[in-house]
């Protein structure tokens, strides 16, 4: 095995590690005080990476040359684009915690640590053509996101969060543990190719289990229906930078692990995982619209339309072709940004004494004491509803002509009708924001970084999104043949 | 000859350790007979050459487990004879469960034997280096075929570690606070003391 081939593959996760590690022992030595430095550090390591994987996903790589350390790992477009869109989101969920921890007076140096191996954690589940690189990369991440989740530990809520992640999450594991093991034995081997090859013939009903229970343990990962329990729970208690990460980064990494172990591994049974797949997308799309009526917490809102969106983008795997994986990858993207650009300006909802506002009634009024933010905010509903001349609507649109053109019209037919109902509960903020009277308890002000984040994903909301277009499209089809090509 | 010899000597030991385990009435000798059984369980592993195995039993399994068994046993005062005292009343479902469980055992053996599971075959990709043991394969496969998942899985550890730290770690806050003693000798009168002369009826301005 050549393995200085294989180590400069890896370039991007050995940065991690090591500035992981070196931000540890600073963290060790310093104490909490040098925990801003470790958050500029972890950022400037973080743009690092991103210019590191950036050729290799601009270039479309694919192929042979992508395959490190004997098929355990690949750095090709596909986990390359799903990386580049982690380590903006990690950037993101950075910039925004030390003014919120700072409120807490703890803005803990290991934060940004933490965060950094989540994030390792996180491009080895996408570049992951294992089973056994993919459990790792999965635990490392979620091992990293149970401590995030209490970070706050002195807040019953944030340990609450912590202590039910912990505990479905190890559940979780154990599904995808168990159904690993059933196709390793059904199969003989780890190897994606060689699950493949494998399966090609034929299937035993053991190994249909196999692909069932796996595809069970990712759908918790994605929060997909019906393992989204835990998402609104989650979500409400922990704080909200991290809240912010865990909707935007863990989600990318795991629907993109589910889209390689579908189509690479399970790729010569389709069959067998579309059922399932098509089941999860509409049931998702369903429940994250009806669930998200009645809520009464921004967060939670933002949990049940995390899990609405997972199950569009879900559409977009079930298709099982090349075109649907193109745009189940614009609509991540496009969905990052929203979300990114939707819990820092639920960060930037404060009272008087710098104290976070949750509630969605306490954003009455908003569109006259905080024009600007309303209407960003505003920009942003409506765009994550899909209303037309805002990018959220492109997302949508993609994903449903992938699936039209599979023949899956029905399926796009559910997915149009409910996206109509979860349109309802973005409105229904505007409207709160635009029409109600105000209650005027959001005074605080805000840092330049998270006006500079709300403006960014904004700007790429608005219908000025369109121009990337035909950049992102490229992207993603390239990154969509690198998967393809495997299978 | 001496091989059938260790092997029926390492087999009574386990046996009658494993025994002696949940019949000891004091908890601690329950551990430490569990111990006993352990490293004769070992040496049953030397025998058929499976020496990596053996010395991960005793490593792990008497060094972390069976210690940390010890701790907790003596740190907790379980009273052992207590719980024990249920046993001829519990006696029926524990032969219950013993058959399910010995029911189980025959079923799967038989359907192994049967052959009716078409499981997958190795494919030789991690065949066995000639001449070398155990250990040696192992570390080979680790180092050289796994090396990045072996990596990954030492930082998984790491991130457990740092994680437990971080939220059970309450740092040294003295209960009576700080006390800098360059600053309180530092310190003059004219800056510890104030001289007002407030006006009659006025009060004093803090």
């Amino acid at each position: 095995m050549d393995f200085s081939h294989s180590l400069s593959l890896i370039l991007p996760e050995i940065v991690l590690s090591v500035a992981g590690l070196v931000l540890l022992l600073v963290a060790a030595w310093g104490g909490d005080k040098t925990s801003r430095a470790i958050t500029i550090a972890s950022c400037v390591v973080l743009a690092a990476c991103f210019a590191i994987v950036a050729p290799s996903v601009c270039a479309a790589a694919m192929g042979p040359d992508t395959v490190a350390f004997g098929g355990q790992f690949t750095a090709d477009a596909f986990a390359g684009i799903a990386k580049l869109m982690i380590f903006a989101a990690a950037g993101a969920a950075l910039v925004i915690a030390p003014a919120f921890f700072g409120r807490y007076g703890i803005m803990r140096a290991e934060y940004p640590v933490l965060i950094l191996f989540s994030t390792l954690g996180m491009a080895i589940m996408v570049s992951a053509t294992d089973l056994m690189t993919l459990y790792i990369g999965l635990e490392l991440q979620s091992l990293a996101a149970y401590v995030l989740a209490s970070f706050l530990r002195t807040d019953d809520r944030s340990a609450e969060a912590g202590l039910k992640y912990f505990v479905l999450g190890a559940l979780a594991s154990g599904i995808l543990l168990f159904g690993m093991s059933l196709v390793y034995g059904f199969t003989g081997t780890t190897d994606f190719g060689g699950i493949r090859a494998a399966l090609s013939g034929g299937m035993a009903t053991g190994a249909l289990f196999g692909i069932v229970f796996v595809l069970a343990g990712l759908a918790f990962k994605i929060s997909a229906v019906p393992f989204h329990m835990w998402t609104p729970d989650v979500y409400e208690g922990a704080p909200t930078p991290v809240t912010a990460f865990f909707a935007s980064a863990p989600k990318v990494a795991a629907i993109a692990l589910t889209a390689r172990v579908a189509l690479d591994a399970f790729g010569a049974q389709a069959g067998a995982w579309q059922q399932v797949v098509i089941f999860a997308a509409l049931a998702s799309i369903v429940v994250g619209a009806l669930g998200a009526i009645g809520q009464a917490n921004v967060k939670r809102l933002l949990a049940y339309s995390s899990i609405n969106n997972v199950g569009f983008i879900l559409i977009g795997l079930a298709t099982g072709t090349a075109e649907g994986v193109s745009a189940m990858l614009v609509y991540l993207a496009i969905y990052v940004a929203m979300t990114v650009g939707s819990f820092v300006a639920v960060l930037m909802l404060r009272n008087a004494e710098g104290e976070a506002l949750e509630a969605i009634s306490d954003m009455a009024g908003l569109s006259r004491t905080k024009p600007l933010l309303a209407l960003c905010l505003a920009m942003l509903m409506f765009s994550l509803a899909g209303i037309p001349p805002l990018f959220g609507f492109w997302g949508k649109f993609v994903v449903f002509q992938a699936a039209v053109q599979a023949d899956m019209v029905a399926l796009a037919a559910i997915g149009i009708a409910a996206s109509v109902i979860g349109a309802f509960y973005y409105i229904k903020i505007v409207k709160i924001m635009y029409f109600d009277e105000p209650a005027n308890v959001v005074q605080g002000r805000s840092d330049w970084a998270h006006w500079a984040l709300l403006a960014i994903s904004t700007a790429a909301m608005s219908p000025l999104g369109y121009l990337l277009t035909p950049w992102l499209g490229e992207l993603a089809d390239g990154a969509a043949a690198a998967l393809f090509l495997a299978a | 000859m001496i091989q059938a010899i260790a092997f029926y000597l390492f087999a009574t030991l386990v046996l009658a350790s494993g025994v002696l385990t949940i019949v000891a009435r004091n908890p601690v000798h329950s551990v430490l007979w569990l111990i006993l059984a352990f490293f004769n369980g070992a040496g049953l592993m030397l025998l058929v050459g499976a020496e990596f195995l053996a010395f991960l039993l005793i490593i792990v399994y008497v060094g972390a487990v069976a210690v940390l068994f010890l701790f907790v046993v003596m740190m907790l005062n379980i009273d052992f004879a207590e719980l024990r005292a249920g046993f001829v009343k519990n006696f029926p479902l524990g032969i219950a469960i013993a058959l399910v469980l010995l029911a189980e055992l025959v079923l799967g053996v038989g359907a192994y034997r049967a052959g009716a599971l078409d499981l997958g075959t190795a494919d030789g990709m991690a065949a066995p280096l000639a001449g070398e043991s155990n250990i040696e394969n192992i570390g080979a496969l680790l180092y050289g075929r796994y090396l990045f998942l072996f990596e990954s899985a030492g930082i998984i550890l790491l991130v457990a570690m740092v994680g437990a730290i971080v939220l059970t770690h309450r740092g040294t806050r003295s209960p009576r606070g700080q006390q800098n003693i360059a600053r309180q000798i530092a310190r003059k009168p004219s800056e510890a003391t104030v001289n007002t002369k407030p006006e009659i009826g006025q009060g004093v301005e803090l």
